[in-house]
């Protein structure tokens, strides 16, 4: 993998004493999408904030396609375009002209075909000379992602950028970003949203307090940690689990109606055709069968409990 | 890219300007009419009991204090909402993570804000000249006063900007600082015309040095030399762009 964005040993102390990145490290391939998954408070927007010369990282380097954020942030920022959280636009300017501003400011020519481009592909055409202030949240944040992709840039952040969307601008947003990946254009996201993360990422980063707690391809993440689930709909409600089957450690749900075994995908026994086999020995019937792969959610969320759990373990 | 980023400083310059357009009227008409209203009170009420200082009838010596009064102001609160606004909003995100040197932001921020200054002065300059007759003996020094004059309270009004926390810091420096140093600056008199220690005292003001420099170049005499006018202002503008330099430097109340 040939990495267009390297940190290494970045932290950030802030003058409060929080503590809101420590010690991450990170190597972001050329043309990926990363999304970076965490809590609210977790370190996302304060690592990209560091990344794009908004916060200034208490030690740590960063390297923008090979040039030091902190020595050359000439090199480095006008690579980078960043969507940031807030919704934070000029209200009295029109959509043209703020965009027109971003590329400007960032050092480039003018180039009218780029803008109009950039304006049609967030579906802003029509808007172009509404002023800011007219158009909705949804518009407004379309503006925010014309506006930094106004100087066309290799790498762009996206910091939250479903937050507080509606469906169809969800949508447009996802089909957006394959686009720009089509282009070679690498893209990092931070999300809360799962599903988010579930649909485009290629690789994930998960973050909480302030540490990289890990980084994974998208997939084998899913495999490694993933547990699956086999609900089998019996014909005849039971009371309870019998106790034949104890090494199965199986669960009645649904009022009986459902018995539930958990597996880990990965094991080289999934323990199912005997499981089966000795459900028919012992005459119970079932109508049908159903598996089902646990969410990046469901990893997520148990990533972060166990973390913090064993950290008590340490501490106490 | 290397070298300036004219594009970024152009868009800057561009955007401040537009700011101002959107309210052309109100920034041009306030002016006027406030210098109108000195004139009046000041130049036709008051002037006509004082006649003339040196060989200057009193109307016509207030023309350069009301136009260094309006520049002071006007720089000031131009500069610093130009800066403070984005801060307010938010909007500032872009100018940190923009590929843009603290220089070239103060050039497109001053830049505008000086512009504008600089327009509104010789609109009172005009204005003035409907009241009183006018002279002006050395035109490139009154230029040069108007542009530096401009640059430098623009830069100082930058300055108050990145500093201010809200609205009310905003104002307190130009209300509380600027305006008592302009009033006892020499607007309205000859410094001679000060009895002592006051007039000892107020060679500590710096806008005395902005203004006798100024009438200087109308009329060719002032209350201190003009060499020494030009040099406490440059020492000013030097003072003031250190300090920008600081501030971007260490981050201060821009970055975390």
């Amino acid at each position: 993998m040939q990495s267009i964005l390297s940190l290494s040993q970045v932290s950030k102390t802030y003058d409060s004493g929080h503590k809101a990145l420590d010690h991450v490290d990170l190597e972001i391939g050329r043309g990926e999408i990363f999304a970076l998954l965490g809590p609210n408070g977790a370190g996302k927007t304060t690592l990209i904030s560091i990344i794009c010369g908004i916060v200034t990282p208490s030690t740590g380097t960063i390297l923008v396609d090979g040039h030091d954020a902190i020595r050359q942030p000439r090199e480095a920022r006008s690579r980078i375009g960043l969507v940031p959280q807030e919704l934070s636009v000029d209200m009295f300017e029109t959509v043209m002209a703020t965009v027109r501003f971003s590329r400007g400011l960032f050092g480039r020519a003018p180039n009218q075909a780029v803008l109009d481009q950039v304006l049609k592909d967030l579906s802003l055409w029509d808007k172009r000379n509404a002023k800011i202030m007219e158009l909705s949240g949804g518009m407004k944040r379309r503006v925010l992602i014309a506006k930094a992709l106004a100087h066309e840039p290799d790498i762009l952040f996206l910091d939250e950028p479903t937050a507080g969307v509606d469906v169809s601008l969800r949508r447009d947003m996802w089909k957006l970003i394959g686009k720009l990946r089509e282009r070679g254009v690498t893209i990092i996201l931070t999300t809360h949203y799962i599903e988010e993360a579930e649909e485009m990422a290629d690789r994930v980063g998960v973050i909480n307090k302030g540490q990289l707690l890990l980084v994974e391809e998208k997939n084998a993440l899913m495999q490694k940690l993933g547990k699956r689930e086999m609900d089998l709909s019996l014909v005849e409600p039971l009371g309870a689990v019998p106790p034949e089957l104890a090494e199965w450690q199986l669960t009645l749900v649904d009022e009986g109606h459902r018995l539930r075994y958990t597996f880990d995908a990965q094991a080289e026994r999934t323990g199912i055709p005997s499981l089966l086999r000795k459900l028919s020995d012992l005459g119970i019937t079932f109508k049908d069968l159903d598996t089902s792969k646990s969410s990046l959610e469901d990893i997520f969320v148990d990533l972060v409990e166990r973390r913090e759990s064993s950290n008590e373990g340490a501490a106490a | 890219m290397t070298g300036l980023n004219r594009h970024g400083i152009w868009a800057i310059y561009k955007f401040e300007m537009a700011r101002t357009m959107r309210t052309f009227w109100q920034s041009i008409a306030t002016p006027v009419i406030t210098t109108s209203l000195y004139f009046i009170v000041f130049g036709g009420a008051i002037g006509s009991r004082i006649d003339t200082i040196g060989d200057v009838n009193y109307g016509s010596f207030l023309v350069p204090g009301l136009i260094m009064l309006s520049l002071l102001t006007q720089s000031i609160a131009n500069a610093s909402i130009g800066i403070y606004f984005p801060k307010f909003t938010g909007t500032v995100f872009e100018l940190l993570s923009a590929p843009i040197s603290a220089l070239e932001m103060v050039i497109g921020f001053v830049g505008a804000a000086a512009t504008k200054s600089v327009v509104i002065g010789l609109i009172i300059l005009v204005t003035s000249a409907l009241f009183v007759p006018l002279r002006i003996d050395h035109p490139l020094a009154m230029i040069a006063f108007l542009l530096l004059t401009s640059i430098t309270f623009s830069m100082f009004g930058f300055i108050i900007g990145i500093w201010a926390k809200g609205f009310e810091q905003l104002n307190i420096v130009p209300a509380l600082l600027v305006t008592p140093l302009t009033f006892l600056g020499g607007a309205f008199y000859s410094v001679d015309m000060l009895p002592q220690p006051w007039r000892t005292v107020s060679l500590f003001n710096p806008v005395v040095y902005l203004v006798s420099g100024f009438r200087w170049s109308f009329f060719g005499q002032g209350d201190v030399s003009i060499g020494l006018s030009l040099g406490v202002t440059a020492a000013f503008l030097v003072l003031c762009l250190g300090l920008i330099v600081a501030i971007f430097r260490t981050g201060y109340r821009l970055k975390n």
